[in-house]
């Protein structure tokens, strides 16, 4: 059960009357961050106290109270920040200052938001576990474990501190469903387009969506109504804003609410695939969710057999061409280039600053992009996208939601993921590759825990059904 | 069904592309790792018929947006070259490497 005073929206209304209150949840929040980070648990890429500062004073003297006031977020680091070192986690970005915000970044400021922070995260989004990057996040609930990836430092952040707070994370392939669970925090992710990637470092154009990660759903969808809507600057966007409703948490109709979602299904072959410790608290949850709505079965069996690798094709296809432009020239790691051709120095730049992963992510997108296999791969790859969104279309024409449990696992030890191949590795996505391929909006609500570690329900909606998956996360949380 | 043997030179000619120098022992790894990923994982969709369906470069409908060429207040040139290192500018230009 949620309480209105656990709420951003409450947390707003009073620091609009008393400013006093901004002051202490900034002083809270800046000591937990630099306390997690003398701890060493990693969750925060770059911090300015002086920046957060300024933007406090200028807060103190402006007229304008918005819907986020006073909120302090951190902001997965693949999303510039002006002034502040944005380097999507990777070293060949080191030392980068943008020189202007991300237009989510803006339209957070808007709303009287104080730009807190930097998360760390898998290299360019590289992975599941943040583990391909330098700053590992380490889980709250247990350090030898993972945060997920790749917004993990956003996901083990908002789990750690216990001061209002909201994170921007980003999502490719799960990348903040899966923090989200791992750490047992709510993680929404919208419709592809819905909000601008203007200010994105980018992993795969047609693949990349800015979200939410927050407390509960009151307070994500609350930050996706700020971050959505037109821009100009993003050829993708569809110019649509994600509206919220006010509420009172002590007179809520979860009835009312959910009045749109009459009949939901889980999606077995994903459901098969998980461990059974997190099978038993799902299971719970759904016999809990029957007292509300009807759930019954479904089956995605081209998403379950075909969606990891044509996700795969398409990330690295796109990937392989975003990082061209990263050559040690302009930004980031630069070094002397007297004498070397431009080959060299491009080539020089890029072996020594990438990544493993980076450079398998290259080879493998490179690859599939070459003369003679494009055909082949990127292009077949694209129609089994049609293909498979096909699949989940049909499946919404008889049910309003698609749930599955986010991770087949609870959070890994960082012993257990050193032992993992890629393809073992890229297989744990399997529960939230096939939405995000789809560019599904998606939902994941902590549920409870298996071995003390939290568990994630999945909940995925049509394309711009956003609201009935944040009515369903509301009812998750009420009855819970 | 692409029919192709994942070697060595073949990954160092594809990193070749990519302006990426691969050590021997990287190469090692790679061309082991890359060719489990493309037989396990890529080619599998050489078993799923798409030929009759069009290709999602996006997962939801774009129609084309114009807006008016029209210039704007952008970045002074100091501001483009602020992340640019001392040694590597010159005249309020950025220094490259050499092309010929």
């Amino acid at each position: 059960m949620i309480k209105q005073d656990e709420t951003i929206k409450h947390f707003v209304n009073l620091a609009k009357s008393d400013f006093s209150q901004v002051e202490e949840n900034l002083s809270k929040i800046i000591f937990e961050l630099q306390h997690s980070q003398n701890k060493g648990l990693n969750y925060i890429e770059s911090f300015d106290e002086q920046l957060v500062l300024k933007q406090l004073e200028n807060l103190r003297n402006s007229n304008k109270k918005g819907k986020l006031f006073g909120v302090p977020i951190t902001v997965k680091d693949a999303i510039v920040v002006k002034d502040l070192e944005s380097k999507a986690g990777s070293r060949i970005l080191a030392g980068y200052k943008p020189q202007f915000d991300a237009t989510v970044i803006k339209k957070a400021r808007e709303e009287g938001a104080i730009i807190l922070a930097k998360t760390t995260q898998d290299e360019f989004g590289f992975g599941t576990f943040s583990t391909n990057t330098i700053k590992v996040p380490k889980n709250p609930f247990d350090q030898n474990r993972s945060c997920g990836g790749s917004s993990g430092g956003s996901g083990g952040f908002t789990a750690y501190t216990s001061a209002y707070h909201l994170s921007i994370g980003e999502s490719t392939g799960g990348s903040i469903a899966c923090p989200a669970s791992y750490c047992g925090v709510n993680g929404l992710t919208p419709t592809y387009g819905l909000v601008s990637r203007n200010g994105l470092i980018d992993y795969a154009n047609s693949l990349d969506k800015i979200g939410a990660i927050g407390r509960n759903t009151f307070d994500s969808e609350l930050l996706l109504n700020v971050i959505s809507g037109k821009d100009e600057m993003d050829s993708t966007n569809l110019g649509i804003n994600y509206a919220v409703d006010d509420y009172d948490l002590d007179a809520l109709d979860l009835n009312e609410l959910n009045k749109d979602v009459n009949k939901i299904a889980v999606i077995k072959d994903f459901y098969e695939f998980c461990d059974q410790d997190v099978k038993k608290v799902f299971d719970k949850q759904i016999e809990k969710l029957r007292e509300f709505v009807e759930v019954e079965e479904v089956s995605l069996p081209l998403n379950v057999k075909y969606a990891l690798s044509a996700y795969y094709i398409i990330a690295t296809s796109e990937a392989s061409t975003n990082l061209a432009k990263l050559s040690g020239l302009r930004y980031g790691i630069q070094e002397d280039v007297d004498g070397l051709h431009f080959d060299d120095y491009f080539s020089l730049v890029r072996s020594a600053n990438f990544s493993d992963e980076a450079k398998r992510r290259i080879i493998l997108g490179t690859f599939a992009r070459m003369s003679g296999f494009r055909d082949a791969y990127y292009l077949k790859s694209l129609k089994v996208r049609t293909k498979l969104i096909n699949e989940f279309k049909s499946a919404f024409k008889n049910y309003d939601l698609l749930l599955n449990p986010t991770m087949s696992t609870v959070a890994p030890r960082f012993d257990e993921i050193e032992k993992l191949t890629p393809i073992q590795n890229y297989a744990m996505d399997l529960c939230t590759v096939p939405a995000n391929l789809a560019g599904l909006p998606h939902l994941s609500s902590p549920i409870g825990f298996s071995q003390d570690m939290p568990v994630g329900l999945m909940t995925v909606a049509n394309h711009l059904e956003e609201k009935k998956l944040t009515a369903f996360g509301k009812l998750i949380e009420m009855i819970n | 069904m692409v029919n192709i043997e994942i070697t060595k030179d073949l990954v160092k000619k594809v990193a070749k592309n990519a302006r990426l120098e691969l050590t021997e022992e990287e190469l090692e790894r790679f061309t082991s790792q890359i060719k489990d990923v493309i037989l396990d994982s890529f080619n599998k969709l050489d078993e799923i018929d798409v030929s009759d369906l069009e290709a999602s470069f996006q997962p939801i409908e774009q129609k084309n947006k114009f807006r008016k060429d029209e210039p704007n207040q952008n970045f002074s040139q100091d501001e483009a070259l602020k992340n640019v290192i001392e040694k590597l500018k010159e005249n309020g230009y950025i220094k490259g490497p050499k092309a010929m």
